[in-house]
């Protein structure tokens, strides 16, 4: 498999005046769970709406798994999509939702989906509206699981739930990924969710890509530097400056750095993915204007 | 069997923490040879973490010797991480030596873990 998961060349999407999405350039490899996370209006939605083939784009072009989103059967069947807030039938049990995705998808698995809510632990007579949170949510994914996917888009997939219910749906998901080697694209406003299960990293703001790319590479390249007040262009060679943060005596960094840093003048240390993410989403600093009065 | 974890918070990427808790748990003799690692779909299912991680944890491990994988049977650990040099106990004397001199010079637990941290990264940078 060679074809990317979802490749974006100049993917741009405006409501009206507003852009939602601008000029986005991405590629996704195959076999990741990808988490896109940004602040709320950050283009999370538009640009996995997108990916799904619910929305057009104004400009550029969007592909997913070598096909164009939405277009035709065989497109749609690749790709198992939640919208936000796992949305079901309140009015439906859990069979007449099994019985539904039967009947609307070509490539439906009955026994595995069985399966799977016999281990949830679901009694298929209940109506879907009586179900706890956690508990749609899991059926919510069911239903995308049960027609094999080869990607599965999930849009902010535990928001809404406990940290208990949190946990329980990463590990059913992860077990499931770990089985089928289905790439998965999930999005959400909390890094600290994503930390754990993702290897590829998108991180949007005010509907641009700010960075990108795997997470082991990210995390190992990015460092938090402190140490007694100085200009950022006094930092070693290489060293990118993400945020910088000044007291009367003493600085600190957020760098990117393909080399490790070897300063003894320095303490150097690793960064959370959270942290990471943060430093970028950060305003500390407007782009390349990095000079600073330099203390007396 | 290794139970593994995950530290949300110490900057150590996940796939480096499982190795270092199958290093640690060897060091202190909770994972002998023959042993067998769980499979990357328990460590998933439990740790609710990318598989992609187990897997790169679990070649990186093969990759050093210390776990061999025999296909469709399971990851087995190949070595100990036993002190073979009996350099371990003298050293730990020495450092005990060095402790109470530090406490005896009146440096709180903290003083001396910041001196022995610093001191000791220092070290490896100047080493290296």
């Amino acid at each position: 498999m060679t074809d990317p998961v979802l490749r974006a060349t100049g993917l741009t999407k405006h409501y009206g005046r507003r852009a939602a999405l601008t000029d986005c350039t991405l590629t996704v490899p195959p076999g990741r769970v990808v988490g896109l996370v940004g602040p709320n209006g950050a283009g999370k939605t538009t640009l996995l709406q997108l990916a799904v083939g619910m929305l057009t784009p104004t400009a550029g072009s969007i592909t997913v798994l070598g096909g164009r989103p939405g277009a035709g059967p065989a497109q749609l069947a690749k790709v198992g999509f939640v919208a936000q807030d796992a949305p079901t039938y309140a009015g439906l049990t859990v069979a007449e939702h099994l019985r539904f995705g039967r009947r609307t998808n070509p490539g439906w698995d009955q026994p595995f989906a069985e399966d799977r809510i016999a281990q949830l632990g679901l009694d298929p007579a209940q109506k879907a509206g009586r179900l706890s949170g956690g508990q749609r949510a899991q059926l919510a994914l069911t239903l995308a699981v049960a027609k094999r996917p080869e990607l599965l888009v999930l849009d902010e997939p535990v928001a809404s739930l406990d940290p208990i219910a949190r946990r329980e749906f990463l590990r059913a998901l992860m077990a499931y990924t770990a089985e089928h080697r289905t790439s998965v694209i999930l999005s959400s406003h909390l890094v600290s969710d994503l930390e754990r299960v993702c290897d590829h990293l998108i991180v949007l703001t005010a509907s641009r890509v700010r960075v990108t790319g795997e997470v082991d590479e990210l995390m190992g390249s990015h460092y938090r530097l402190t140490g007694a007040r100085r200009d950022p262009a006094d930092l070693p060679a290489g060293a990118e400056v993400i945020e910088h943060s000044h007291t009367e005596r003493q600085s600190t960094f957020v760098v990117r750095s393909l080399v490790p840093i070897a300063d003894a003048s320095l303490t150097v240390e690793q960064l959370t993915l959270e942290d990471l993410v943060l430093a970028y989403l950060s305003p500390s600093l407007p782009p390349h204007r990095t000079e600073l009065e330099t203390a007396r | 069997m290794i139970e593994f974890h995950l530290d949300g918070r110490s900057g150590v990427a996940p796939y480096m923490q499982l190795i270092q808790q199958v290093r640690q748990a060897l060091r202190l003799g909770l994972l002998r040879e023959g042993d067998k690692l769980p499979t990357i779909k328990d460590v998933v299912a439990k740790v609710a973490i990318n598989p992609n991680t187990v897997l790169k944890a679990y070649r990186e491990l093969e990759y050093e010797g210390l776990v061999s994988a025999r296909p469709g049977v399971g990851t087995f650990i190949a070595r100990t991480l036993n002190d073979e040099t009996g350099a371990h106990e003298p050293l730990r004397e020495e450092l005990r030596a060095w402790l109470r001199r530090a406490q005896a010079a009146g440096l709180d637990a903290d003083s001396i873990e910041a001196l022995f941290v610093t001191t000791f990264r220092t070290q490896l940078q100047e080493s290296t």
